[in-house]
């Protein structure tokens, strides 16, 4: 097969790559493990939407008025809405840009790893850690706050496609976030403050009743909004309604609004992440 | 295969790269052939790194023509990048995995990885196999990045001063798994600011400075080409030192003979190292 002495090595076949679904699936297995390695992430993570909720619904308990609700069983959607928005924005948005600067993803780029299986082990990380979230929030939301949970089946299909649609468009704006912050150092202030500002004109923290209309037209830009609602609508009774904007929970524009945030998110990911700090050129 | 065999692992001519107004590189031409230990020898700033990070396919260039194992790098193939290993300057390993975990997992990204085990243990991390990488010494997880740009059993090996911050032992160490790897066929493209590394490991070394090659051969041949005279040392009868370079020292030595009638006080006579011929290239004599 050869003639020289120094033994040659052949091209691999291109199709013997590992595919990057399989990988993408190893890679949830380490995001996983490595999440959960770092106890003092953990416990921050999952309990700072219960003790928001502890606060708040424990502070706010009075009925609402002509809703039928009390305002501790309105702030367990929105903390789920919130611990939704945590576990994908706000820690893919920060991991990302520390992974970045800290030359993990530049090390992954000199491989062949496949990026898409890169972007699956994230989503594989968030959807655990977010369905473990909503699970302990979904816990204390009912042992505690009043709130019961659905028995109509088609409710719990609402809160499935709520909460991957959320979910899905929550992760993208995290990932796109994440080529924002210059440094590791800055990147949670930059994932933080506007997460915060959303949270304030988004239903989270303040009652949709009480925060102006144009705040509110701005929160409905972005998907916090949209889950807040939604999961309201999940969880609440029908009587709530009459505290919405338009005074229903419109699971169809809902939909669509977290919908568009999907596709649009992952434009916006595409035609921006960066592979390399800026500093490399 | 013959012809990949007779084709030059690494080309490169021409090469430019800018970062605002500096000139990292300028003009740089490389021919590396299979199954060679080329060495990238030059002060810091030099663009050697630069060089080196475009062969990987991590930096775009302003001009010129490169040739990574047949492809150019700046739209390398996961194919492609699967013949490529790479040793960055920089350890970036997951902090909390264990030196097993991480090598294990890298080795499920090629079509033909070496086995995880036998790397550990090649790079000489074995008694920290299970211990996360958080708690390895920096040396300890310069290794661990040997081990990672080596564990697709690649053609073509690029390390980029893999040995900064290595005891001493350890880089005895890695100069063996080098000339393993190297006996194995893989091609070596190693840039250093260690003279003695490039001189115990390249086949072939460049010298870069000011973003050009300043010279290029075996490490023999560049001693013979450019360390030409000696320098011969004595202690004049009033102590003082003296040393006169010349290219004819044993003309010198019988003059002093006669005049200091027997033993001369303090001779030494030396011819330049590589490391006078390095200097002398790089425009660095007064550093000394």
């Amino acid at each position: 097969m050869t003639t020289t002495a120094v033994p040659t090595r052949t091209q691999a076949p291109a199709e013997r790559l590992p595919g990057a679904w399989g990988l993408g699936f190893q890679r949830g297995l380490l995001e996983i493990k490595q999440f959960f390695r770092q106890r003092d992430q953990v416990v921050f993570t999952f309990s700072f939407p219960v003790v928001f909720l502890f606060l708040f619904a424990s502070i706010f308990h009075d009925d609402v008025h002509g809703s039928g609700v009390t305002a501790s069983q309105l702030y367990v959607p929105a903390m789920m809405a919130s611990g939704i928005m945590s576990t994908s924005f706000q820690s893919l948005g920060i991991s990302i840009a520390v992974e970045r600067d800290e030359k993990v993803l530049r090390r992954l780029r000199g491989t062949p790893m496949p990026p898409a299986a890169y972007f699956l082990g994230k989503i594989w990380l968030v959807l655990f850690t977010g369905i473990v979230e909503t699970a302990i929030l979904l816990l204390v939301g009912t042992g505690f706050y009043g709130v019961d949970l659905p028995t109509d089946a088609s409710r719990w299909f609402d809160f499935a496609w709520i909460f991957v649609l959320g979910l899905t468009g929550c992760s993208l704006l995290g990932i796109a976030i994440s080529s924002v912050p210059k440094s590791a150092k800055s990147a949670s202030s930059v994932v933080v403050l506007p997460f915060l500002v959303l949270q304030f004109i988004s239903g989270v923290y303040i009652s949709i009743d009480t925060i102006p209309g144009w705040m509110l037209d701005i929160g409905a830009l972005f998907p916090l909004k949209w889950l807040c609602q939604g999961l309201r609508g999940v969880f609440l009774p029908d009587s709530a309604r009459v505290l919405e904007q338009a005074g229903s929970w419109e699971f169809g524009r809902i939909a669509l609004v977290l919908g568009a945030w999907c596709v649009g998110g992952l434009v916006l990911c595409l035609l921006t992440f960066r592979w390399k700090d800026r500093r490399t050129g | 295969m013959t012809a990949h065999a007779n084709e030059l692992a690494v080309d490169v001519r021409g090469l430019r790269k800018q970062y605002g107004d500096v000139t990292a590189v300028d003009g740089i031409d490389l021919g590396i052939r299979r199954g060679e230990v080329f060495g990238l020898l030059g002060p810091n700033g030099a663009g050697k790194s630069t060089t080196v990070e475009i062969l990987q396919g991590n930096r775009d260039r302003d001009g010129g023509e490169v040739s990574v194992l047949g492809s150019d790098p700046a739209t390398g193939t996961r194919a492609w990048r699967s013949r490529v290993g790479i040793v960055w300057q920089d350890e970036s390993a997951p902090a909390e995995l264990t030196v097993r975990e991480t090598v294990r997992h890298f080795a499920r990204y090629y079509p033909r990885p070496r086995d995880p085990e036998e790397v550990i243990g090649l790079v000489g991390l074995e008694a920290k196999a299970d211990s996360r990488v958080k708690g390895l010494s920096g040396g300890q997880r310069r290794r661990l990045d040997v081990a990672l740009g080596v564990i697709g059993d690649p053609e073509l090996l690029l390390l980029d001063e893999p040995t900064t911050g290595f005891d001493p032992a350890a880089r005895r160490q890695f100069w063996d798994l080098i000339r393993l790897l190297s006996d194995e066929g893989t091609t070596i493209v190693l840039t250093t600011h260690y003279l003695e590394e490039a001189e115990a490991l390249a086949d072939r070394l460049a010298v870069v400075a000011k973003g050009r090659v300043v010279a290029e051969g075996e490490p023999g041949a560049l001693r013979e080409r450019y360390g030409t005279g000696a320098t011969v040392r004595w202690t004049e009868a009033d102590g003082s030192p003296r040393e006169e370079h010349t290219d004819t020292p044993t003309r010198t030595v019988a003059e002093l003979t006669g005049r200091f009638d027997g033993e001369i006080p303090g001779l030494l006579v030396t011819r330049p190292t590589l490391e006078d011929v390095y200097l002398r290239l790089t425009g660095q004599e007064d550093a000394r």
